[in-house]
C-alpha cells in the first residue's frame, strides 16, 4: 500500500519535471552567458499556446512542435535584443515577455478558436503519445521492486520526457566538453576576456539566448501536447518561476539542475497527492506549504543560510567595451 | 567617462522620448488586434467610450486606477534606490491581511472613519512586513531582491488560501473568504464627486481610497525630494561611491526603501477589500502588483508621471471590459500584452529611440547657428 | 638581430579634444625588449590599444615584420603574431588554467582534441620558457605572479612572437618581478619580441635592451639602455615644462592636526595597498604625496577619512584618536572638522544626476543648516548654493542645474566650494585638479595655498608632480605602498622622479 503509494508519487514526479528541466536548462543556457532570464514562463507558455495551436490546425505533433520551438525563439530573440543589442534592462525585459505571453495567448486564443482561451481539444495523434518499452507488463508481474519501477518510471513516458532527462548529459556535454560551452561560460564570468581573445560577446550571448528560447518551446510542447490534449488559459502556472527557482537552488549547475527539479516535481506531485492526508511523526502538512517549498528553499538558499548560490559574475550586466 | 547615450533636451526626455516609446506599445498592441481579426481602431473607439462615456465607466476607470496608483508608487521608490521591487503583487495580497483584521475587528463597533486609518496602518504595515524580508537579506546577505521578490509572491499566494481556506473562512462557509464587513468596515464611494460633474456613477466602486492614493503621492513626493530620508535614498540609487563618500547608511536605506514601498503596495487592499467587495477574497489583487511596473516606468518614477500612466491602464481596464461586450475576441487579457508591450518599450527599449530623436534635434540644431555649444565634457 | 618586428609610422589619435597619440614613430627590433616609459597620461596605453585592436589610429601605419597590417580588432593582432598581457588581466577566474588558456585558440567545436593540444603544447612552452603553471588549477586560487604567467601562456599558446606587457609589475611582489624578468629573457632569447610598458626607471634599466620615452602623447626619445642613465631618462620623461606658477609665501607650520601611524590598509581584493604608513600634518602647512597612480596613494586617503577601513595603524585628529577599523562613519569626521575632496568626483565626490545644491550638501545632508527635522530646507540648501557658486565663480550660475551638464573644471569647484566653506580643521584634496581646464587649476591653487594661510592642515594628494611642488611646503613620496622619502617643497623634479619610480629607497621603509 505505502509501496503503491510512492510508486504513484514517483510516477508523477516523472509526469510533472520534464518542463520544469527543459525550462530550467533553458535558463542555465541564458544566464551562464549573462543574461538573466525571468522569461521563462512566458516563453514556455508561449510555446505551449503556439503547440496547441498549430498541432490543432495542422493535425501533426511534429509540426505543433516546431511551431512551438519558433515562437518560443522570437520571444528570445525580443529578450536578447532588448539586453544585448539595446543594453537594457534584463529584468524589465524578461517582465515584459511575460505578461505580453500571458495577453497574446489568450486573446489570440480566443480570436482564433472562440473556446474561452482554449485550444481545440487534441486527437490521439495531434499529439505526443507515451511509449511502452518491451516487456513492461511481464517485468513489472515477474520481478518484484525493479519490475514495477520499470513499468511504471522508465516505460510509458513520452519520448519528450526522455529527451528532457537526456538533455541534462547532453547540456551539461554542451558547457563542459565543447567550445561553444567553455565561451558561453567565459562570457558570463568575464566578457572583456572572451572580447580580448577575439570571439564576439554579442553573437555569444544571443547564441546563448537563442538555445534558451529553442529550450522553453520543448517545454511549452510537452505542457499542451503532452501532459495535456490542448492548450489552456495560464496553464504553466509558475513552473517558469519554479524552473528559475531550481536554477538558482541547483547553483546554475547541469546535474544539479536535474536534482532540483525532480525535488520540485515531487513536491508538487506530493502536494496534490497528499492533500488532507495526515503523515507519520509531522501530521497533516497543508498543501499549501507544500506548494510554496521550492520558493522558500530557494529564498533561503539565496540568503546563505545553505550553501551560496553565486551568479554568473558578469550576469545583469550588459557588456560596454572600454579601455 | 563619456555617457553611452545621447544628450536630449529635458522635455524630449522627460516627456517626448517617453511618449514615443509608449505610441510604439500602443501601435505593437493594435497589431495583435488585427491579428484577433478585429479594427484597431474601432478597439480604441469602444474602449475610449467605455472608460469615459458615461459616469459608471469613469467611476470604474478612477477605481482601478487607484489599485495602479499605490503599486506603481511601490515600484518607484524602490526605483528612486535601484531597488527593483517585483514583490508588489505579494505585498499588496498581504496587505488584505491588515485591511480584513482591522475590518473583521472594529466594523460591529465603530463608523468606517474610525476603521479606515486602522485600516491604513494595518494594510500598510503587513506590506511592509512582506518587502522587509527581501529588503534585509539584499542589504545583509546580498540576495537579489528581484528573485526573492518574485519567491516571495508565490509565498504569499499560498499563505493566504492557507488563511483564508483554514483561518479567516467563516465557519460553515464554503466559499474560501471573509465574512461580509458590516457598515463600519465600507468605505463610502465618492460617487458624489461624479455627480457634481452632472455624472451618474452607478455602481462603480469608485472610493475614498482614490484620494488617499492622491495623498500618498503627495507624500512619496514629499519623501523622495524634500526629505533627508529621500536624499540619502537618491544619492544610494544613482552611485554607491557617493554614498559611501556621504557617510549614508547603506542597509538601513535599502531596508526602510524596501519596506516604504511595500507599505504602498499593501495600501492597495483597501480599494478593493474596504471599498469595493468589503471581504477578503482570493486573488483580489489580480495582477495590479504587476501593473505597477508598467505605471512607474511610464510614469518615469514621479508622483505627477505615475497618476496619468496610472488612469491610462485605469482606462485599458475599464474600457478593456467594455470592448469584450462587441468584441467578444478582445478580452481583458488584451491589457495585459499592453501592459507587457509598455514594460517592454518604455523599460527595457527605452533608449532604442533615443539615437533617431538626438540626430532629429542636432539637425535642428545645426540648422539654427545660434544654438549655443553644449557644455563642454572633458 | 637588425630586423624590424614592428614599425609606426606617423600614428595618431585622438578623443575628442585629447590628443592621446601624435604621429608616433617607433621602431621594435625582433629579438628584443624593448621598454616604453613615460608617466600617466602620457599615451602609453593608448598605443599600446592600436597595436592590439582595441583603437584604430586616426592616421598612420602599422608594420609587423615589415609588412603592412590592418589591425581592426584582437583577431587582427593575434593573426599577426602579437599578444598582450594586459595590466588587468583578462582571466575568467573560476576556469582552470588550461581552460583560460585553451580559450578563443580551441581548435575544434569539441574540445578533447583541443584539450589535449594544450596540455601538450602547454607543457612544451613550460620547459622552453621556465613558466610553470599547474593547468588545472583553478585560475583566481593562484597567486597574482601565477596569473600573470597565465596570461603570457595565452599569448604564446596562440603564436605569439611580439608579445606587449602592460605595466606588467604593478601587481607583482619583488620577488615575483624578478621572477617575471628571467621569463622575459628567456623569451627573449628565444626569438621572441617583448614590448615593455612601464613608468618603473629601475625596471627598464635591469631589462629592456631599448627604450622609447613617452611624454604628452609623443615619443620624445628612443636609447639603447646601455647608453643611458636613469636620471636621463626622467629628465626625458618629465620634461622641462612651462611650470605652473604658484604665488605662495612661507609657511609657519604649528601644531599638528593630523596624525597618521603605522597604517596598513587592505583594498577590495585583500592586496595591501598601504603598508605601515605614518606622518603629520601640522596646522599652516600643505603636505604633498607623490607617487605614480596605484601605489597606495587612493586607498590613505580614503582610510583617512573614514571610506575604507584600515587593516592596522591609527589616525589621529586634533589629538583624538579615530576608529579606523570599526564601523567607518564619514559624517562624524566631517563633523569633526576633517573635509575631504575625492581623487573620484565622478563616482565619489558628486552625484552626476544630481541638481548642483544637492551635490553641494553631500555628506552634509544632516547639518541642522540644511535640515528642519526630517525635512531637506531647500530655501537655505539653494540660497546657499547661489552664494557658494558666484564666491567660486561656478559657471553657469545655476543651482538648479544638473551636475552633469557643468564643466570639468566647475564640477571640480562645486566639490572645492563644499569642502572648503565648511571651515575645517583639515583638509584632504585627492587630485584637486585632475581633468580640470588652466582657468580652474589656477582658482583651485589658490584657494587650497588660502586654506593654508588661514593655518589649516592640508593634505594633497596628487599624482601631477608639478602640482605637488607648486603647492607642497614638504612632500612624501608614496612607492609601492610605503613612504618612500621626504623633501622639502623645494626638491627638484629629477630627484622626485627617481623617488616615484622606485629607484632609490630610504627612511624606515627600505
Amino acid at each position: 500500500m505505502v509501496w503503491q503509494t510512492i510508486l504513484d508519487l514517483l510516477e508523477s514526479t516523472v509526469r510533472v519535471s520534464p518542463p520544469l528541466i527543459f525550462a530550467a536548462l533553458a535558463g542555465l543556457f541564458s544566464e551562464r552567458s549573462g543574461i538573466f532570464d525571468i522569461g521563462l514562463e512566458g516563453k514556455m507558455l508561449a510555446g505551449a499556446f503556439a503547440a496547441g495551436a498549430a498541432a490543432s490546425v495542422s493535425h501533426s505533433a511534429l509540426i505543433g512542435l516546431l511551431v512551438a520551438i519558433v515562437v518560443s525563439l522570437l520571444l528570445a530573440l525580443v529578450h536578447a535584443f532588448a539586453s544585448i543589442t539595446q543594453r537594457g534592462n534584463q529584468i524589465v525585459s524578461g517582465v515584459a515577455i511575460n505578461f505580453i505571453a500571458a495577453g497574446a495567448t489568450v486573446i489570440l486564443g480566443q480570436a482564433w478558436f472562440d473556446q474561452g482561451g482554449r485550444t481545440p481539444q487534441l486527437a490521439a495523434g495531434e499529439r505526443f503519445t507515451t511509449v511502452d518499452l518491451p516487456y513492461a507488463q511481464w517485468a513489472s508481474n515477474h520481478i518484484p521492486v525493479l519490475g514495477p519501477i520499470y513499468e511504471h518510471l522508465i516505460s510509458g513516458q513520452f519520448w519528450l520526457t526522455y529527451l528532457a532527462f537526456a538533455m541534462v548529459p547532453f547540456t551539461w556535454w554542451v558547457l563542459y566538453r565543447t567550445r561553444f560551452g567553455l565561451r558561453l561560460r567565459a562570457v558570463g564570468e568575464n566578457p572583456a576576456a572572451v572580447d580580448t581573445a577575439g570571439i564576439s560577446v554579442t553573437w555569444l550571448r544571443y547564441r546563448a539566448v537563442m538555445c534558451d528560447g529553442i529550450l522553453c518551446g520543448i517545454a511549452g510542447a510537452y505542457l499542451s501536447m503532452a501532459m495535456a490534449a490542448g492548450f489552456t488559459k495560464g496553464m504553466t502556472a509558475g513552473r517558469g518561476y519554479i524552473a528559475l527557482a531550481a536554477l538558482i537552488f541547483a547553483k546554475w549547475r547541469p546535474v544539479p539542475v536535474l536534482f532540483a527539479c525532480l525535488l520540485f516535481g515531487f513536491l508538487d506531485a506530493f502536494g496534490i497527492r497528499m492533500q488532507g492526508v495526515p503523515l507519520p511523526i509531522i501530521g497533516q502538512v497543508p498543501g499549501q506549504f507544500v506548494q510554496a517549498l521550492p520558493y522558500i528553499l530557494t529564498v533561503v538558499l539565496l540568503a546563505g543560510f545553505i550553501g551560496r548560490a553565486i551568479p554568473p559574475r558578469a550576469g545583469g550586466k550588459p557588456y560596454v567595451k572600454e579601455r | 567617462m563619456s555617457t553611452p547615450y545621447a544628450k536630449l533636451p529635458a522635455w524630449a526626455e522627460y516627456v517626448l522620448l517617453p511618449f514615443v516609446n509608449v505610441v510604439v506599445a500602443f501601435l505593437v498592441a493594435g497589431l495583435v488586434v488585427l491579428l484577433a481579426g478585429d479594427s484597431p481602431l474601432h478597439a480604441f473607439q469602444l474602449m475610449i467610450e467605455g472608460a469615459f462615456g458615461y459616469g459608471e465607466g469613469i467611476g470604474y476607470t478612477l477605481y482601478y486606477a487607484t489599485n495602479f496608483i499605490f503599486t506603481g508608487l511601490a515600484v518607484a521608490v524602490a526605483f528612486h534606490c535601484s531597488l527593483f521591487n517585483i514583490g508588489g503583487e505579494g505585498q499588496a495580497y498581504v496587505g488584505g491581511i491588515g485591511v480584513a483584521i482591522a475590518a473583521l475587528w472594529l466594523d460591529r463597533f465603530v463608523p468606517w472613519w474610525v476603521t479606515f486609518p486602522v485600516a491604513i496602518a494595518l494594510s500598510a504595515g503587513f506590506g511592509a512586513l512582506w518587502a522587509f524580508i527581501p529588503g534585509y537579506l539584499q542589504a545583509k546577505r546580498g540576495s537579489h531582491v528581484v528573485i526573492t521578490t518574485i519567491m516571495f509572491n508565490f509565498i504569499a499566494s499560498s499563505l493566504m488560501v492557507y488563511l483564508l481556506v483554514h483561518v479567516l473562512k467563516p465557519v460553515g462557509a464554503m466559499a474560501p473568504q471573509t465574512r461580509t464587513f458590516a457598515e463600519g468596515g465600507q468605505l463610502p464611494t465618492l460617487g458624489w464627486l461624479l455627480k457634481l460633474f452632472g455624472l451618474n456613477p452607478g455602481i462603480a466602486p469608485f472610493n475614498i481610497t482614490f484620494l488617499l492614493a492622491l495623498v500618498m503621492c503627495f507624500l512619496v513626493w514629499v519623501l523622495v525630494w524634500r526629505t533627508r530620508f529621500g536624499y540619502e535614498l537618491r544619492t544610494l540609487g544613482f552611485s554607491r561611491g557617493a554614498a559611501r563618500y556621504a557617510g549614508i547608511n547603506e542597509a538601513k536605506i535599502i531596508i526602510l526603501t524596501m519596506m516604504i514601498s511595500g507599505a504602498l503596495a499593501g495600501m492597495m487592499a483597501l480599494n478593493n477589500v474596504m471599498g469595493d467587495q468589503f471581504r477578503l477574497q482570493l486573488d483580489f489583487v489580480n495582477g495590479a502588483g504587476f501593473v505597477g511596473i508598467a505605471v512607474a516606468l511610464m510614469g518615469r518614477s514621479h508622483p505627477l508621471g505615475i497618476i496619468p500612466a496610472a488612469i491610462l491602464f485605469g482606462v485599458l481596464y475599464q474600457g478593456g471590459a467594455e470592448i469584450s461586450f462587441d468584441m467578444p475576441e478582445i478580452s481583458r487579457d488584451m491589457i495585459v500584452i499592453i501592459q507587457g508591450l509598455v514594460i517592454l518599450f518604455a523599460g527595457a527599449l527605452e533608449n532604442m529611440f533615443r539615437p533617431a530623436l538626438a540626430s532629429a534635434f542636432g539637425r535642428i540644431g545645426r540648422s539654427r547657428r545660434d544654438v549655443a555649444a553644449p557644455a563642454a565634457g572633458e | 638581430m637588425s630586423e624590424t618586428a614592428i614599425a609606426l609610422k606617423g600614428i595618431d589619435k585622438s578623443f575628442g579634444s585629447v590628443h592621446a597619440n601624435r604621429n608616433i614613430n617607433l621602431t621594435v627590433r625582433k629579438g628584443t625588449i624593448h621598454g616604453i616609459v613615460g608617466e600617466n597620461g602620457a599615451g602609453k596605453s593608448t598605443l599600446m590599444s592600436i597595436l592590439y585592436g582595441f583603437y584604430q589610429a586616426d592616421a598612420g601605419d602599422i608594420l609587423v615584420n615589415g609588412e603592412k597590417v590592418e589591425i581592426r580588432d584582437s583577431n587582427a593582432a593575434i593573426a599577426a603574431g602579437i599578444g598582450m598581457v594586459h595590466q588587468h588581466f583578462m582571466l575568467v577566474e573560476n576556469f582552470t588554467v588550461l581552460e583560460n588558456i585553451m580559450l578563443g585558440a580551441e581548435d575544434r567545436q569539441v574540445l578533447n582534441a583541443g584539450i589535449a593540444r594544450a596540455r601538450r603544447t602547454l607543457k612544451e612552452l613550460e620547459e622552453e620558457y621556465a613558466l610553470q603553471v599547474d593547468p588545472d588549477a583553478i585560475t583566481e586560487q593562484l597567486p597574482v605572479g601565477s596569473q600573470q604567467r597565465v596570461e603570457i601562456l595565452k599569448a604564446l599558446y596562440r603564436g605569439a612572437d611580439i608579445l606587449i606587457l602592460d605595466e606588467p609589475t604593478g601587481v607583482l611582489t619583488p620577488s615575483e618581478a624578478d621572477h617575471l624578468f628571467r621569463i622575459l629573457e628567456q623569451l627573449r632569447n628565444q626569438g621572441k619580441t617583448i614590448i615593455f610598458i612601464t613608468h618603473k626607471l629601475r625596471e627598464v634599466m635591469a631589462i629592456t635592451d631599448e627604450v622609447s620615452v613617452m611624454r604628452r602623447g609623443e615619443i620624445v626619445a628612443t636609447k639603447e639602455t646601455s647608453q643611458t642613465s636613469v636620471d636621463e631618462l626622467a629628465e626625458l620623461m618629465v620634461g622641462r615644462r612651462v611650470l605652473l606658477r604658484v604665488d605662495k609665501g612661507e609657511s609657519t607650520p604649528r601644531e599638528t592636526r593630523l596624525e597618521v601611524k603605522n597604517l596598513t590598509v587592505d583594498d577590495e581584493r585583500g592586496v595591501t595597498m598601504v603598508k605601515d604608513v605614518s606622518f603629520a600634518v601640522r596646522a599652516g602647512e600643505i603636505v604633498g604625496i607623490a607617487g605614480v597612480a596605484g601605489n597606495g596613494q587612493s586607498e590613505l586617503i580614503e582610510a583617512i577619512s573614514g571610506i575604507r577601513r584600515a587593516r592596522s595603524g591609527e589616525v589621529i585628529l586634533e589629538g583624538e584618536p579615530i576608529s579606523v577599523s570599526g564601523e567607518a562613519d564619514p559624517r562624524r569626521l566631517r563633523a569633526r572638522g576633517l573635509a575631504h575632496v575625492p581623487e573620484d568626483r565622478h563616482h565619489m565626490g558628486l552625484v552626476l544626476p544630481f541638481e548642483e545644491s544637492e551635490n553641494a550638501i553631500l555628506g552634509y545632508q544632516t547639518d541642522a543648516r540644511y535640515v528642519n527635522g526630517a525635512f531637506l530646507n531647500l530655501g537655505a540648501i539653494r540660497s546657499d548654493a547661489g552664494e557658494k557658486m558666484e564666491r567660486y565663480d561656478i559657471r553657469p550660475p545655476d543651482p538648479r542645474l544638473k551636475t552633469a551638464n557643468f564643466s570639468g573644471g566647475n564640477q571640480q569647484k562645486i566639490v572645492l566650494a563644499r569642502e572648503i566653506e565648511r571651515d575645517p580643521e583639515v583638509l584632504i584634496f585627492g587630485q584637486p585638479t585632475r581633468g580640470v581646464d588652466v582657468g580652474a587649476i589656477e582658482f583651485i591653487h589658490k584657494r587650497i595655498i588660502e586654506m593654508r594661510d588661514a593655518g589649516k592642515a592640508v593634505l594633497v594628494v596628487s599624482v601631477e608632480l608639478d602640482e605637488i611642488r607648486g603647492l607642497s611646503d614638504r612632500i612624501l613620496v608614496m612607492f609601492d605602498g610605503r613612504i618612500v622619502g621626504e623633501r622639502d617643497g623645494e626638491a627638484g623634479e629629477n630627484e622626485l622622479g627617481l623617488l616615484m619610480a622606485g629607484v632609490e629607497e630610504e627612511g624606515t621603509a627600505a
